[in-house]
C-alpha cells in the first residue's frame, strides 16, 4: 500500500442552473481549466476544458448529445469518455460529477 | 385546306390546360384567338395564396409566358373584354373589333360574389379572385392596420393567412358557426379555428356583417349585434359565381353557369363551354381538378379523337395555408343510416373522421395528420365494401391496413396502378410509373413537365419521390442530394423548402417533423437550421444562442489561443478623433496586444481575454460604436473610397451610399459572411468588383455588381444591374441580399448560390420582375426590424448572457 493514501475529495463548483443547456462554464481547480457541460437532456460533464489537437477551449463548443465540439478545429469530444469521437485521436480527462440538491459537485483527486 | 378559326374566351387554368392539350396533339389544326379580361396569359390561379403571403413570387407561378403563345401561334387579345358574341354571323365581338370563329369555347370562369353591403363600393374593399386582386391586397398591406375578411372558407382564410403573414392584424368574419362548413364538419372547424386564433388570426365565426364605413375609403365594419371593427382594408371572399353575361346575352342556354353537356357543348353546336363557368347535370365547379378533367375532354374531341364524355365526380380539398394539415372528401354530414369512425387525439391536434354508408366509406375529414388522405379519397372513389375486420383499424390509415405498419415507400408501393397521385391534374400511380420508365425521368422536374403531376398546389411531391425512388431503385438514390449533415438525408434545399411548408418554428420542431436521426443535432445542423429559422421567420423565431458557433455566439472572434478579437463598425470605412480616443483608451486599459487595420476599412482589436469583452464594448459603446459583426454569417463591412466629395475623378457620393446600404444592412444574419464595396468610379479604389455585392458609381448611375470573391477563391463579380438613382440602387442591392438570405445554402457564399440557380435567375427575380424586387426588398426591411439592436450593448450593460463572460468560482 502506497504511503501517502490518495484522498478524493468533492468540490460544490455552482448551482446546477448556472450552466446553461446544450452550454458550458469553466471553473479553475487544482491549477488546471475545468468545462462544465450540460447537455440537452440535463446531464452534467466535467473535463479538462483543453482540446488535446491544439488546446482549444471546448467549453465555447457546441454541446449535442453527450459530446461537445472544439471551436478551433471541430474535433468532436466524447463528454464521457473524453476520447475524440470519428477518425481523430486524442483524449481528455474527465472527472467524476455529482449533482446534489440543485448543485454541481466534482471530483477532485487531492 | 384552310385552318379551321378557334376563338377562345378566357385565358384561365380551364383554358390553359385546354389549349396546352389540343396544341400538343395537333399543332397546325386551329387558329387560334385568345381573348382575356386580364391583360396576361394563364397562370396557376390556385398559387395566388403563396403568391400574398409572399412564400412565392407571380412570375413562378405563371404557366403560360408570351414565349409560350408566340411559338404556338396563338394571337393574343390581353386585357380586352368580349362585348358580344353575335351567333348568326359567327363573330366574336372585342372592345377593339370582331373576330370570326368556326368554334367559340367560352371559359370565362367565375367572378367573386360582392355581398351588396352598405359601403362595399368604398375604396379599400377587395376581392380575391385573379392576380390584380392579389397585387391590390400587397399593396393596400399595412403590417400593424388591420384587415377584416369577410368569409371563412377556402379562400377567404387563405387570404387571411397571407394578410397576417405580411404583417397586418387580420379579422375573419364568417356567418356560419363553422369556418368552411361546406368542407368541414364542426370538429374539424373548432380545430381550424384554434389553430388559426393561435397564429394571431382573429375569427369571428357567426358573425353577420351590417355595413362597412368609411370617409372616402374603407375605415372600418359594423356587425349587426353592433360592435365595430376598425381597419384599413375588407377583402369579400364570400363566394364566385359563374361568369355568364356574355353566354346569356348569346342567347346560349343558360341556368346558374353555361349548360353544357358530357362533351361540353353548350345549346350552340359551334360553341364549348369549360371551366368555373359551366353547369353540367345542375352542378357547378369551383376546384381545378374536374375543371382540368373537362379541358381535356373537350380537347381530345376536338382533335376527333374517341374519349369518354365528363361524368360528375366527388372531388377532394385541400387548405393551401401553410402548415395547416387539413384534408375533406366526399359526403360527412351525418344521417339516417350512416355510422362514423372517429379518433382524436387532443395533444396532437389530431382529427379523423370517417363517415359509411352501406358498408362503403362514403366521406372523410382529416385533420392535423392527413398522409392518408389519398388512400381514404380512393376508397370513397372504388365504392367497395369494407369487411368488418378492415372496418376494425381503417381509421389508421393505409399503414394499419393488413395488420402491419407500413413505411412510406411500402404504402406507396401498395398502391393500385389508378390510384391518384396528383388530385389537381388527375394524375394516376400508373401514369407517374409510365413516364419515368418510358421517358427516363431522373427527378420531379422532369415528372412535373411530362405528366403535371405536382405541378399545381404541389402537396403530393413528396408521393412523387417516393414512386422515382420505388422505380428507379438505387438510380434514385445516386441522383439524391447530400445531405444537410449526417443527422439527416435531406439536403439544404428540402430542409428549407420543408421549414416554409410546414410551417416548422424551431430546432426541435424540424428534427421532429424530418426525422432528424440524432436526439440534438450537430454543429453542422444546428447553426444552419437556426439561420434557416430566423430568416424565414423574421421576429417570431427565438435565436437559440447555444446552437451559434462561439464567434456568434458571444460576437467576437475567437482566436487560436482562445483570446478574441474585437472589430467596432466603421460606417463606411470612415471614423473620428473621438471615435480613435476612445479606442485607444481602451487598448490601454485593457492592455490589448495588438491593433490592426483590417482589408475591410476597420480597426481590429485582437488578443482580448473573454472576461474582459463587456468591459471592452461598454467603453467602446460609451463612444458611439457598435459591433462590427466581423464575426458573422451576415453583413460584415462595406468598403468604400471618397466619391466626390474629395475625389478629382469621383462621379457620385460613394462615401455616402456606402454608409446608407452599411445602415440599412448591419445586423442581418445571411447564409455565409457578406461584404460590400462602393467605388466612386470605375477606377474602382474600394475594389468593389470583388465583394458579394459591389457598387460604382459612374456618371450615368450606379452599377450593381454581385458574385465576388477573394478568398481561397477569386472570382470577378457580375453586373446584375444598372440604375440611375441612389434610391434604385439601394432597393436593388437589398433585394438581392434578402433573394439571397431566402434562397442560399447555409455556409453558401453569394457566388456560389448565384452559381448554382443562375444568373439569369437572379436577374430574373431581381431585375425583370420589379413586383418581386419591391416584395424582396420589403421583407428585407420588414426582417431588419428584429435585427437591428447592437448584441455589444446586449451584454455589455443589457444583461444577457453574462454566464459566458464569468469563470465560475467554486464555494468554499
Amino acid at each position: 500500500m502506497n504511503s501517502i493514501a490518495k484522498i478524493a475529495e468533492w468540490t460544490d463548483i455552482c448551482a446546477v442552473d448556472d450552466v446553461p443547456l446544450r452550454g458550458a462554464r469553466r471553473v479553475r481547480l487544482a491549477g488546471m481549466e475545468v468545462g462544465v457541460f450540460r447537455n440537452a437532456s440535463g446531464r452534467v460533464f466535467a473535463i479538462d476544458n483543453q482540446c488535446p489537437h491544439k488546446q482549444g477551449p471546448l467549453s465555447e463548443g457546441i454541446v449535442h448529445d453527450t459530446s461537445v465540439t472544439c471551436p478551433l478545429h471541430s474535433l468532436v469530444i466524447d463528454l464521457e469518455t473524453g476520447k475524440a469521437r470519428g477518425e481523430d485521436e486524442g483524449c481528455v480527462k474527465t472527472f467524476e460529477v455529482a449533482l446534489q440538491s440543485g448543485r454541481v459537485l466534482i471530483k477532485m483527486e487531492a | 385546306m384552310s385552318r379551321q378559326k378557334l376563338v377562345i374566351i378566357g385565358a384561365g387554368m380551364a383554358a390553359g390546360r385546354f389549349l396546352e392539350n389540343l396544341l400538343e396533339a395537333r399543332p397546325d389544326a386551329y387558329e387560334v384567338t385568345l381573348f382575356n379580361a386580364e391583360p396576361r396569359g394563364t397562370y396557376n390561379r390556385i398559387m395566388l395564396s403563396p403568391v400574398l403571403s409572399g412564400e412565392k413570387s407571380y412570375q413562378e407561378i405563371v404557366t403560360h409566358d408570351d414565349d409560350w403563345y408566340a411559338t404556338n401561334k396563338v394571337t393574343c387579345r390581353f386585357g380586352e373584354r368580349v362585348a358580344s358574341i353575335d351567333r348568326d354571323r359567327k363573330v366574336v365581338v372585342g372592345e377593339k373589333g370582331e373576330v370570326a370563329y368556326d368554334r367559340l369555347v367560352i371559359a370565362t370562369g367565375s367572378s367573386p360574389f360582392i355581398i351588396p353591403l352598405p359601403g362595399h363600393d368604398l375604396p379599400g374593399v377587395l376581392a380575391y379572385r385573379d392576380a390584380d386582386d392579389t397585387d391590390r391586397m400587397i399593396e393596400g398591406c399595412k403590417p400593424g392596420e388591420r384587415a377584416i375578411v369577410i368569409g371563412g372558407g377556402l379562400l377567404g382564410l387563405e387570404a387571411a393567412a397571407g394578410l397576417r403573414m405580411r404583417g397586418m392584424e387580420v379579422t375573419v368574419l364568417h356567418l356560419p358557426t363553422t369556418l368552411m362548413e361546406r368542407q368541414l364538419d364542426p370538429s374539424a372547424g373548432y380545430l381550424l379555428e384554434k389553430e388559426l386564433s393561435g397564429r394571431g388570426l382573429d375569427i369571428r365565426a357567426g358573425s353577420n356583417t351590417k355595413e362597412i364605413y368609411g370617409n372616402g375609403k374603407v375605415e372600418g365594419v359594423r356587425l349587426d349585434d353592433g360592435s365595430d371593427i376598425p381597419a384599413s382594408m375588407v377583402v369579400m371572399a364570400v363566394g364566385i359565381r359563374p361568369s355568364v353575361a356574355v353566354a346569356k346575352e348569346a342567347g346560349l342556354e343558360v341556368n346558374r353557369g353555361i349548360i353544357v353537356d358530357g362533351m361540353m357543348r353548350t345549346s350552340d353546336p359551334s360553341i364549348y363551354s369549360v371551366g368555373e363557368c359551366v353547369e353540367f347535370e345542375g352542378n357547378c365547379y369551383g376546384l381545378v381538378a374536374p375543371l382540368f378533367d373537362q379541358a381535356r375532354i373537350l380537347a381530345q374531341s376536338f382533335c376527333g379523337d374517341d374519349c369518354a364524355a365528363f361524368v360528375h365526380t366527388e372531388t377532394a380539398t385541400k387548405l393551401k395555408v401553410t402548415g395547416v394539415d387539413l384534408f375533406s372528401a366526399g359526403d360527412f354530414a351525418e344521417g339516417e343510416g350512416r355510422e362514423e369512425i372517429v379518433f382524436r387525439d387532443a395533444q396532437r391536434g389530431v382529427y379523423k373522421r370517417l363517415v359509411l354508408q352501406d358498408d362503403r366509406l362514403i366521406g372523410a375529414v382529416l385533420y392535423g395528420e392527413t398522409a392518408d388522405g389519398a388512400w381514404f379519397f380512393q376508397k370513397i372513389k372504388e365504392g367497395d365494401p369494407i369487411s368488418p375486420d378492415e372496418r376494425e383499424t381503417l381509421i389508421f390509415g393505409q399503414s394499419f391496413a393488413g395488420g402491419t405498419p407500413m413505411d412510406p415507400m411500402e404504402a406507396v408501393a401498395a398502391l393500385p396502378d389508378d390510384a391518384e397521385i396528383c388530385g389537381c391534374n388527375g394524375v394516376s400511380k400508373g401514369s407517374v410509373v409510365n413516364a419515368i420508365r418510358q421517358r427516363d425521368l431522373k427527378d420531379v422536374n422532369g415528372v412535373r413537365s411530362c405528366t403535371k403531376a405536382s405541378s399545381s398546389c404541389g402537396t403530393c411531391t413528396g408521393l412523387v419521390e417516393q414512386l422515382l425512388a420505388m422505380t428507379l431503385g438505387d438510380a434514385f438514390e445516386a441522383n439524391a442530394v447530400e445531405p444537410l449533415c449526417g443527422c439527416t438525408d435531406l439536403g439544404h434545399s428540402d430542409v428549407r423548402r420543408l421549414i416554409v411548408a410546414q410551417e416548422l418554428r424551431s430546432i426541435p420542431a424540424v428534427m421532429q417533423e424530418l426525422g432528424w436521426k440524432t436526439s440534438c443535432g450537430c454543429a453542422k445542423c444546428r447553426p444552419a437550421l437556426n439561420y434557416y429559422l430566423i430568416a424565414t421567420w423574421p421576429g417570431d423565431y427565438k435565436d437559440d444562442s447555444q446552437s451559434r458557433f462561439i464567434n456568434e455566439r458571444v460576437h467576437a472572434n475567437i482566436q487560436k489561443d482562445g483570446t478574441y478579437s474585437v472589430v467596432p463598425r466603421a460606417w463606411g470605412g470612415v471614423t473620428n478623433a473621438s471615435e480613435l480616443r476612445a479606442i485607444a483608451d481602451v487598448v490601454d486599459k485593457y492592455e490589448i496586444p495588438l491593433v490592426k487595420y483590417t482589408g475591410g476599412q476597420r480597426i481590429d482589436l485582437l488578443g482580448v481575454k473573454k472576461d474582459d469583452l463587456p468591459g471592452v464594448w461598454a467603453e467602446l459603446n460609451a463612444a458611439g460604436m457598435v459591433s462590427g459583426h466581423a464575426y458573422a454569417k451576415g453583413l460584415r463591412t462595406v468598403k468604400t473610397c471618397v466619391g466626390t466629395d474629395w475625389c478629382r475623378f469621383g462621379t457620385q457620393d460613394s462615401t455616402g451610399l456606402g454608409i446608407k446600404l452599411e445602415k440599412l444592412m448591419w445586423g442581418s444574419w445571411s447564409p455565409a459572411k457578406v461584404k460590400l464595396a462602393v467605388s466612386g468610379c470605375p477606377r474602382n479604389c474600394a475594389e468593389a468588383t470583388c465583394k458579394d455585392i459591389g457598387v460604382i458609381c459612374v456618371d450615368s448611375g450606379y452599377e450593381l455588381h454581385y458574385a465576388g470573391a477573394a478568398g481561397m477563391h477569386i472570382q470577378g463579380t457580375q453586373v446584375f444591374a444598372k440604375v440611375a438613382t441612389e434610391e434604385e440602387a439601394i432597393e436593388y442591392s437589398a433585394a438581392l441580399l434578402q433573394a439571397y438570405r431566402e434562397q442560399g445554402f447555409y455556409l453558401e457564399r453569394i457566388y456560389k448560390w448565384s452559381a448554382r440557380i443562375g444568373h439569369d435567375k437572379v436577374v430574373a427575380q431581381i431585375v425583370d420582375n420589379p413586383e418581386n424586387r419591391k416584395a424582396l426588398y420589403e421583407r428585407f426591411l420588414y426582417s431588419q426590424k428584429f435585427s437591428q439592436s447592437d448584441p455589444w450593448a446586449e451584454r455589455a450593460t443589457g444583461g444577457v448572457a453574462q454566464h459566458e463572460f464569468k469563470v465560475l468560482e467554486p464555494a468554499e
